[in-house]
């Protein structure tokens, strides 16, 4: 996934405990539902919380609940950093 | 006497279990994971001379038929029309769960809101002020643990009110963009041509825009069986009034 | 003029445009967020209890360690629990026994209808209460309790990885940790995983977890023939480091049969999911253990007697109806015997697994009354008569490893079949379900049996 000019880079690239805006879905079809109504909608904020013993998936703190994501998902979400804490 | 049937709606691992066995008496199977349910229960109880039978959907995140789950728990709320549907959410995620009960409202306005777990958001600091939080629904929202049997008896109370008319919802509209808000302008008196007031039109306007197949496709197929009621002359209660 | 449902769809497809969803699923999670922003008031602390816990439980260093030691510690605690009340359950019925057959002299009955009701019967319903209902009431309550506080989707974040390497879908942890408990019950429960593909590898590989009706041939297995040699105070530590090497055999053996399937049969890539890790809940404990014991110990149990004790009947008269010089047991086991010695068996277990087929709990019983009904002993009230019985009819720890394989990779039983059937409605897959793990359980038992004997270990 290429990083746009504002500086998106994907969600699993982000590291664990930062507070991250996502900016776009990369992802169509019925993932991108699932996905939208778990929280993963353009702007909200997401908290990397975990890495699975195994290095993947990883677990976000989405809209107030925990939610493992794949690579292949996490991967195409875009996101941007807050600032950090 | 008479007799209701009423849906139990809510997002997997909220205690839908637990609230359907508290009701009903019987035991369905209940776990922390989500997705246990996978047998959908019909059990019954009475209340004030009323019997009920309670039907428990499976537990969803949202009702856009993004899997077979959800086109059970969204047919059943549309086409089956229950006389009331509980939509129980977790008190201790209140913000995703909600999202599901002010889809089930523009589905039907016989909706109560149960916020169950109030234990566990009482535990870490969670305060809910759920006066606030109806007032802005237009339903009844009651607190509950169910586990716990905390809310029971106000929950079989305001049942009793809202299936014998005593309450009469005004639930919240959910306000789309002026775009959109157009294009269900534009839907709605088709919609009601064809198939007049039995079916939540600006929902069926949604879904249309949607493009959501498998619901087109159900319609479709009700309307050319005849299957859908054509009712023109029952309107909703508040233009009656 | 819209006038039919068809000018209304095409009507509103003009209307549409792309990701409108977006936009609808956004105003509900705006109109939600101010809602709660007015009426919820969170804690201020950065970190909840649960995110907390799950550094913990599902960290890098410690997730794995935790998992097995949590196998661990249910299995020791149910096989070490276990012991004493079920030698007491059984020392019971021993009594009964002998109050039963007083009652049958004294009432002059026949000894064919002793032999039938109360060594055939009674005798076949008492091993299974006492064998089984120990176990399963402190195993199913302590299950309960985990599954209560939330912890099998950790279990299924922690292997996540293993089951997509292997083609299959991460929820399949959670329907194989309902395997323990019951295989027809896990295989309903995969209904959780929407697709087809994966769906199917979850219910053709799910009786590869040991259920409930396995667990105490397992356990009493192990104890007798690989926790034998060492000191009272290890014997069930020992046991349960068996136990668990055979389930992670199971869980092995899954992956690889999951992985087989993929790339042959059931062609595919894993289909993308999402996995909601709960908040940890504090599990009701007396209601949990109630519920637990009450509903599922007793279920089970029932379930059981209704099967063993038909099967006890079978048993004691397909071993006391003589054709020719020997009973019909014996022709069926002397004809079983020369395949059953090859796979480290001998006939009666093989007969054992065959009349066992309606429900697992009874394939200990049936082998003890197949050996009892051609052996000189009578009565078995303590676990060294146990031992004896099994010795005496040619048992080395080679049997005891092959029984305990082949009970773990064999057929499902006859409800979790019947419930496949009903859950694919495919007679193929069906019978599939039952020949893949049956070939499995034979090569495997065959190799072992030969491997240990050309090795000269026995």
């Amino acid at each position: 996934m290429v990083a746009d000019s504002k500086g998106a880079f994907p969600l699993c690239d982000a590291q664990i405990g930062d507070s991250v805006r996502i900016t776009q879905l990369c992802i169509e079809g019925a993932m991108r539902l699932r996905l939208l109504d778990l929280g993963f909608i353009p702007g909200a904020i997401i908290k990397v919380l975990q890495k699975s013993p195994l290095g993947d998936p990883m677990a976000f703190r989405v809209s107030q609940t925990t939610i493992a994501l794949r690579k292949e998902e996490s991967s195409q979400i875009l996101v941007e950093k807050l600032g950090d804490e | 006497m008479r007799h209701y049937r009423i849906a139990l709606a809510g997002n997997p691992n909220t205690g839908k279990s637990t609230l359907f066995n508290e009701l009903t008496g019987l035991r369905q199977h209940t776990g922390n994971w989500p997705g246990k349910t996978v047998l959908h229960a019909e059990g019954s109880f009475s209340y004030q001379g009323n019997s009920y039978t309670l039907i428990d959907l499976p537990g969803t995140y949202s009702l856009f038929s993004n899997s077979a789950d959800e086109e059970v728990a969204r047919d059943y709320i549309i086409f089956e029309k229950p006389d009331a549907t509980i939509v129980v959410l977790d008190a201790t995620s209140l913000e995703r769960n909600m999202n599901l009960a002010l889809q089930v409202l523009e589905m039907t306005e016989q909706v109560i809101i149960c916020i169950n777990l109030m234990d566990e958001a009482r535990k870490i600091g969670i305060q809910i002020d759920e006066k606030k939080i109806a007032s802005r629904l237009g339903v009844p929202v009651i607190k509950m643990a169910a586990r716990n049997g905390e809310g029971i008896d106000l929950l079989l109370k305001t049942l009793h009110q809202l299936v014998t008319g005593k309450i009469s919802p005004q639930p919240l509209t959910i306000q789309y963009s002026k775009e959109i808000e157009e294009k269900i302008d534009e839907l709605i008196p088709h919609i009601q041509n064809l198939i007049g007031n039995s079916y939540p039109t600006r929902w069926i306007a949604l879904r249309l825009l949607d493009g959501d197949e498998s619901f087109v496709q159900l319609l479709k197929e009700k309307y050319s069986k005849g299957k859908l009621q054509f009712n023109p002359i029952r309107f909703p209660s508040k233009h009656a009034n | 003029m819209v006038d039919s449902i068809e000018k209304l769809i095409q009507y509103s497809q003009s209307l549409r445009k792309p990701n409108i969803r977006d936009e609808i699923v956004t105003q509900i999670y705006q109109t939600t967020r101010s809602i709660c922003q007015d009426s919820v008031i969170y804690p201020k602390t950065e970190t909840n209890r649960s995110e907390k816990l799950d550094q913990i439980l599902t960290s890098p260093i410690w997730g794995f360690p935790i998992m097995f030691a949590m196998l661990g510690v249910v299995i020791y605690l149910t096989i070490w629990g276990a012991n004493v009340p079920s030698e007491a359950l059984a020392n019971l019925f021993g009594i009964g026994e002998n109050y039963l057959t007083a009652a049958f002299q004294a009432l002059g009955a026949p000894s064919w209808l002793h032999g039938l009701l109360v060594l055939g019967l009674y005798r076949g319903t008492s091993w299974v209460v006492s064998v089984m209902l120990p176990p399963m009431a402190i195993f199913f309550p302590m299950f309960a309790l985990l599954e209560n506080f939330g912890y099998l989707p950790r279990v299924a974040f922690n292997m996540d990885r293993l089951f997509k390497s292997s083609g299959a879908h991460g929820k399949q942890a959670l329907t194989m940790a309902m395997g323990f408990g019951c295989n027809a019950a896990a295989i309903i429960s995969t209904r959780i995983i929407e697709s087809p593909r994966e769906r199917m590898l979850a219910i053709l590989t799910n009786n590869f977890v040991p259920c409930n009706g396995r667990w105490p041939t397992l356990i009493l297995l192990a104890s007798l023939f690989m926790a034998a040699g060492f000191a009272t105070g290890v014997q069930s530590i020992v046991t349960t480091l068996v136990v668990m090497g055979i389930v992670l055999l199971g869980i092995m053996v899954t992956l690889l049969v999951s992985w087989i399937l993929s790339k042959t049969a059931l062609k595919g890539i894993p289909t993308r999911y999402t996995l909601e890790l709960p908040p940890y809940r504090q599990p009701k404990f007396l209601n949990t253990i109630f519920r637990a014991t009450v509903d599922k110990s007793l279920f089970v149990l029932k379930r059981a007697i209704i099967v063993a004790a038909p099967a006890g009947l079978i048993t004691w008269i397909l071993a006391n109806i003589m054709i020719g010089e020997q009973s019909i047991l014996q022709h069926i086991t002397l004809f079983l015997d020369p395949f059953g010695k090859a796979l480290g068996l001998d006939g009666f277990i093989l007969m054992a697994f065959i009349l066992g087929l309606p429900a697992n709990e009874i394939v200990m019983p049936i082998l003890l009354m197949g050996y009892l009904a051609t052996g000189a002993m009578t009565e078995v009230d303590n676990m060294v008569e146990l031992k004896k019985i099994f010795v005496d009819h040619g048992w080395t720890w080679l049997t005891a490893l092959n029984m305990m394989l082949f009970s773990l990779l064999h057929y499902p039983c006859g409800t979790t079949i019947f419930t496949i059937y009903k859950e694919t409605k495919s007679v193929k897959w069906t019978i599939l379900s039952a020949v893949i793990p049956t070939a499995i359980a034979i090569t495997v038992t065959f190799i072992t049996a030969h491997v240990v004997r050309g090795l000269g270990l026995v």
